[in-house]
């Protein structure tokens, strides 16, 4: 495996051009964690207002709700949720600008042919390592919507978050191509 | 003398160390396969949640932020008098245990009447059984919502046989593998009626994968997980040979016309606990 790529956010989807499915990104900067609950909300504010509330135009959406803050840190444990209950939400949101999402688990063609429409991207964080993960979590501040719990929209400061590449801006789908490769394959 | 309150505070104790503690079957299997996966990615993966288990623990936070839905199954010697009834009293022990340990609250009120949030994570999912003679054994399950979603459950004929619960096994892997956070547990159960079949995979999932099952269901244990293995999906479902780590394989009667089999997945972050009281 390369290196990985180092990755500052906010980023312009120009600057996403150059990732392939599969690399390997470590993530520093904010994003917002959006799940089910939250979505269903940004979309009823896009719908009501024509655009992406609490300024969410270019920014990342991190599917995950976290526990909370424990042995010293902002959160406890935050790990993707699974990406695919967002599908019905996510080409309108990447329409409105929203540049990047995290999460786990393969998406609907809708969003692999969003992603190509509007040069974004989905990264893959591997589900099951949140205590490993919420060590790259510098700070979360809740934005919005704090009676929905660990749904909230928080705003979370990462530090080198790895994650991998599963769509890209060009058609590329990791979790449709990586199993052909081992398919049948015999372990070592 | 075990009494509702004895059953509480062994659930209340399990639910802390599930959650901050990986299973060491678990941990053994996902370390023997950091040293077999064929996929330098699917290596990278298994190195993270070895390292995901050791912070957890070190530091005493959930390894997983979905903490789940909490499942008793409580196994009661008749000679024992629980004293009042069961549920109220493991509900106390959850929301005790979920606020002691800072755990994440992901109940609902209602699936689809009034899905806002009960706040302390109750209720929990309770089975009560009885035995023979005195004491209980209580086992626990934080269930975490991304791989109970990818479970599945099938009414077969029972002409489907040996062959039709493999390729019921396996399709399900494969439809719903990636968002159930793998290297799995599968727990297949086989049996019994369409209600209780969920149960069995669910039960199958608390076995240790340190030892097959006997007689036939470990050699077909054996085969299911060779196969599952073989779909190439791997360790994050991003490329791999070790797409699950063990398949646990729980079998029952059933009607003459039936061969009900559910499969009940389970994640790298597989938590459960078995506590025997006397």
């Amino acid at each position: 495996m390369p290196d990985p790529i180092r990755m500052t956010l906010p980023v312009d989807v120009a600057a996403l051009a150059g990732l392939r499915a599969g690399d390997e990104v470590l993530l520093s900067g904010a994003v917002y964690t959006a799940r089910d609950a939250t979505h269903a909300r940004i979309a009823e504010a896009l719908e009501a207002t024509g655009e992406l509330p609490f300024s969410l135009g270019g920014q990342v959406l991190f599917y995950a709700g976290p526990t909370p803050s424990a042995a010293g840190r902002a959160v406890g444990s935050v790990g993707p949720t699974t990406a695919k209950r967002m599908d019905a939400y996510t080409p309108a949101l990447l329409d409105a600008g929203i540049v990047a999402t995290i999460g786990k688990g393969a998406r609907a063609p809708q969003v692999l042919e969003a992603c190509e429409r509007t040069g974004t991207v989905y990264f893959a964080a591997v589900g099951g390592s949140a205590a490993l993960l919420a060590t790259h979590v510098l700070s979360a501040e809740t934005i919005a919507w704090p009676e929905l719990g660990t749904e909230a929209l928080v705003r979370m400061e990462l530090q080198d978050f790895p994650v991998f590449v599963a769509i890209d801006a060009h058609g590329g789908d990791l979790y449709a191509q990586a199993p052909s490769a081992w398919r049948g394959v015999e372990k070592r | 003398m075990v009494d509702a309150h004895t059953v509480a505070a062994a659930v209340r104790e399990a639910i802390g160390v599930a959650a901050t503690s990986l299973r060491p079957d678990v941990l053994a299997a996902m370390r023997a396969a950091s040293e077999t996966e064929a996929s330098p990615r699917g290596r990278r993966v298994l190195h993270q949640l070895i390292e995901n288990a050791r912070i957890a623990e070190t530091d005493g936070v959930p390894l997983c932020q979905d903490t789940g839905t909490v499942w008793v199954r409580v196994e009661l010697g008749v000679e024992e008098r629980l004293g009042e009834p069961l549920q109220p009293v493991i509900d106390q022990a959850v929301r005790d245990a979920y606020r002691k340990h800072a755990l994440r609250m992901s109940v609902v009120t209602d699936a689809l009447f009034d899905r806002s949030n009960t706040g302390d994570n109750t209720p929990a999912f309770v089975e009560l059984v009885t035995r023979p003679g005195h004491g209980a054994t209580i086992q626990v399950m934080l269930k975490g919502g991304g791989s109970d979603n990818s479970s599945a459950l099938a009414m077969l004929d029972p002409s489907a046989g040996v062959e039709g619960v493999k390729e019921f096994v396996v399709r399900t892997v494969e439809a719903k593998a990636t968002g159930a956070c793998p290297p799995l547990v599968v727990g297949v159960g086989i049996g019994s009626t369409f209600d209780k079949v969920a149960g069995l995979a669910k039960r199958a999932l608390l076995a240790s994968l340190d030892t097959d099952s006997p007689g036939r269901a470990g050699v077909l244990e054996r085969e299911l997980l060779g196969m599952v293995n073989a779909t190439g999906i791997g360790p994050a479902g991003l490329g791999g040979t070790t797409t699950a780590l063990g398949v646990k394989v729980l079998t029952a009667p059933c009607h003459i016309a039936a061969l009900p089999v559910a499969v009940n997945m389970g994640c790298s972050a597989m938590r459960t606990a078995t506590v025997e009281v006397v």
